[in-house]
């Protein structure tokens, strides 16, 4: 299933072990073994059917085609690799065949020598893959190749809409105040945000950047590390301007993201609020959230976010990301080849078909069955340009302390400027 | 600790035990090679001890240290030295400043209103009253939940809106804040300190009604004999000599508010608006969600060191009239 790209690491115990530098929680790869056999250790999070025995069964396909080499695979829950992942970058022992969430990130595990570079033994995949596969180059090399990338958008109950009379969804910042001033008028709760933690208020301010600022200044700070221009203070202002309009859910600066019922998608999924910012992943939280299993079920909605006034930014540009496969330098070469099966036409599509993500192989768009998804996926596409998550891009470092003032603008604690500065400082410790 | 008291109340004794060991050694000399087998058991007794404290306790130490002079993100070599930076970038953090500032908030409110609160619960359950033992045990039970589990269930009895304690506000005609107890930044931290008080004033109780199980019935009676009220006996009897226990509770209650994290980390995560951020929180999230492991190990030391510094003080200056009275 879509999994959340990230939550509240609770591999406490691990993570302690982890800074104390008793890293008990490594991997037990062995990558080859004696009589001629090789084996791939795999790491995934699709841990809930009908993804796992998907995996399953491709691993099984390989297997079959490569005689003598054997798959071994992990399913963990999400937050579970991540932290293992952690673990394992820390060992320096990482799983052959694992997820990389690119930008940053990945930056850091190629600059210590952790992950193979793909761009000629991939090139055909890439260059079927084209302008996704950015968020994972670097100095026009190509680390890991992205088989699902999905875009940030609103979520929306169409149920509530109707209820409050509104048609037709927001294209511009003032259409989405008015339809908040609707909402709140026929007493429903307009929108819900886990600024608790902190990403998800974060994507308004990356979305209002996207909107505000020319995407040649975008490209440009991502490599500088330069937040100069001033298009990236209107970002904060059109924040500013939108939580005036007091949308949000009460509690909202420690609603968590996506835990439980009173969590911003659990919200969502009980109808207690009329529309959330969340990624392309949305639908499948949703649906762990409800009882039923079915989430907002055919009540669900989708609109992308709306145009800022004066902004540089092309409106049809998408916020994004998604996940791709790495392959480890110490990986044996086959598990090269196992990577380019899994983007392979066949597994895409079969990946497609069992609603596990939006593939990034074009000849798998078709087999996407849910509605919604499919949409997104028609947005993803048409997008001259997908902005990979700010947090991603920049890093952990610089990402955290951007997310973190963002946290406090919606708090009002800090100005537009302030978000600038503080991400410019963490920013300038990093060059 | 060191103690000039005790050693100068020992001083006497020691020419005695000088003598007798002297005496012991020339009576009674051990053959050639016992010296060396007893300190063979001792070796082989104590060993597995000390690698397991060296391996889980003094090399975690040890490399937190190390970690917080370089700039290193969890993997790859650890080769970027940068001297005391990490201190710098740490001190020079408000949201660090902060964090100590709550912490301290923390540890003062305990004693101004824990110890008054447990010590009127004690002595209240000292007195022969009806259904005694099923009170102290409803007044410890908390203490033993699991503070995972009590701190999910207040997280949600604190919901806005939704939530009981916002019900139940009310339907007595309040108005409950806005952005409930936790979301409120100029709020959160008192709440997150009632939940505390509620969790860990059970041990409080349970100290001082032990406390108060050692003080002789004899001195209750002669103090009534001279006519004392129930409220005189208390104050000039049974309070002044729970004294230690008093101050033992103190201790332990001031080191765990310094290392405060559980209950922040599920109620809070530290925000809103870093309004509940502890040291702990802090380096947490410097470590395992930023990946800056120089500044969450320079966090930990400054923690450490703080930590050591009010354990070394508070023994010197309160702790240590307990000590030399008893001898």
């Amino acid at each position: 299933m879509l999994r959340n790209r990230r939550g509240r690491a609770l591999g406490l115990l691990c993570a302690g072990a982890l800074m104390m530098g008793a890293a008990a929680c490594g991997s037990d790869d062995d990558s080859s073994g004696s009589s001629g056999s090789t084996t791939i250790t795999w790491w995934h999070n699709s841990n809930n059917d009908p993804g796992k025995s998907y995996y399953e069964q491709v691993a099984k396909d390989f297997e079959a085609d490569h005689p003598g080499v054997k798959i071994k695979i992990s399913a963990m829950a999400h937050e579970d690799m991540v932290d293992k992942l952690d673990a394992a970058f820390q060992s320096g022992d990482i799983p052959d065949v694992y997820m990389e969430r690119g930008g940053g990130e990945l930056a850091d595990h190629v600059d210590a020598g952790m992950v193979r570079d793909l761009s000629d033994d991939a090139a055909d995949e890439i260059a079927k893959i084209g302008g996704s596969a950015a968020g994972w180059q670097i100095d026009g090399k190509t680390y890991a190749l992205p088989f699902s990338m999905g875009v940030v958008g609103f979520w929306y109950n169409t149920d509530l809409f109707a209820q409050a009379g509104i048609t037709e969804t927001p294209t511009t910042m003032d259409e989405l105040y008015a339809d908040i001033a609707t909402l709140k008028d026929a007493g429903i709760t307009p929108l819900s945000v886990g600024a608790g933690d902190k990403w998800p208020a974060a994507h308004y301010w990356y979305y209002t950047s996207l909107r505000s600022c020319p995407e040649d200044v975008l490209k440009d700070a991502v490599t500088s590390l330069d937040f100069s221009d001033p298009c990236f203070v209107k970002a904060g202002e059109v924040v500013q301007d939108l939580l005036a309009t007091k949308p949000f859910n009460a509690g909202f600066l420690t609603t968590k993201a996506q835990e439980g019922a009173t969590s911003a998608s659990g919200l969502l999924a009980t109808g207690k609020v009329a529309m959330e910012l969340q990624g392309h992943w949305e639908p499948g939280v949703m649906q762990g959230l409800t009882d039923d299993g079915n989430g907002l079920g055919d009540k669900t909605g989708w609109f992308p976010f709306p145009a800022v006034d004066g902004g540089a930014g092309d409106p049809t540009d998408a916020l994004g990301g998604g996940d791709a496969w790495g392959v480890s330098e110490k990986a044996p070469d086959v598990a090269v080849d196992f990577v380019k099966y899994l983007l392979s036409d066949e597994v895409q599509k079969g990946f497609a078909s069992n609603d596990m993500g939006l593939p990034t192989n074009p000849a798998a768009g078709s087999s996407v069955k849910d509605p919604a998804l499919s949409g997104l996926l028609t947005v993803r596409d048409d997008a001259p340009y997908v902005q990979l998550y700010f947090d991603t891009a920049f890093g952990t470092s610089i990402g955290g302390a951007m997310n973190d003032e963002i946290a406090l603008l919606f708090a009002d604690q800090a100005s537009p400027q302030d978000v600038v500065d503080a991400t410019q400082e963490a920013a300038d410790q990093e060059k | 600790m060191t103690d000039p008291g005790a050693a100068a109340s020992t001083a006497p004794t020691q020419p005695q035990v000088a003598t007798r060991r002297a005496d012991t050694r020339r009576v009674a000399p051990r053959p050639v090679g016992a010296g060396w087998r007893q300190r063979l058991e001792i070796a082989f007794f104590v060993t597995p001890a000390l690698a397991l404290m060296a391996l889980f306790v003094v090399w975690p130490v040890v490399s937190a240290v190390r970690m917080s002079f370089y700039r290193w993100k969890g993997f790859g070599p650890m080769d970027d030295f940068i001297g005391l930076d990490n201190y710098r970038l740490v001190l020079n953090d408000d949201v660090f400043r902060h964090a100590v500032l709550h912490n301290f908030i923390i540890v003062g409110l305990s004693v101004l209103i824990q110890l008054p609160l447990g010590l009127a619960i004690a002595l209240l359950l000292n007195r022969r009253i009806r259904g005694r033992g099923l009170l102290r045990t409803i007044v410890f039970v908390p203490y033993v939940v699991a503070e995972v589990i009590a701190g999910v269930v207040w997280y949600q009895l604190l919901q806005p809106e939704s939530g009981v304690i916002d019900g139940l506000i009310r339907s007595i005609g309040l108005t409950p804040p806005e952005q409930g107890f936790l979301g409120t930044p100029s709020l959160a931290l008192g709440t997150v300190f009632v939940v505390l008080t509620w969790k860990y004033l059970g041990l409080a109780i349970l100290l001082f009604l032990a406390g108060l199980q050692g003080v002789p019935d004899e001195l209750y009676e002669a103090a009534q004999l001279d006519g004392a009220s129930w409220w005189q006996v208390q104050r000039r009897v049974a309070i002044p000599l729970l004294g230690p226990t008093m101050r033992t509770w103190a201790f332990l209650s001031m080191i765990g508010s310094l290392q405060l994290f559980d209950m922040v980390w599920i109620l809070t995560g530290g925000g809103p608006a870093n309004a509940t951020t502890t040291m702990a929180t802090y380096l947490i999230t410097m470590g395992t969600a930023r990946h800056n492991y120089g500044i969450a190990g320079a966090a930990s030391v400054l923690l450490f060191v703080i930590g050591f510094a009010m354990a070394v003080l508070y023994q010197l200056f309160v702790l240590r009239r307990d000590n030399s009275i008893e001898r």
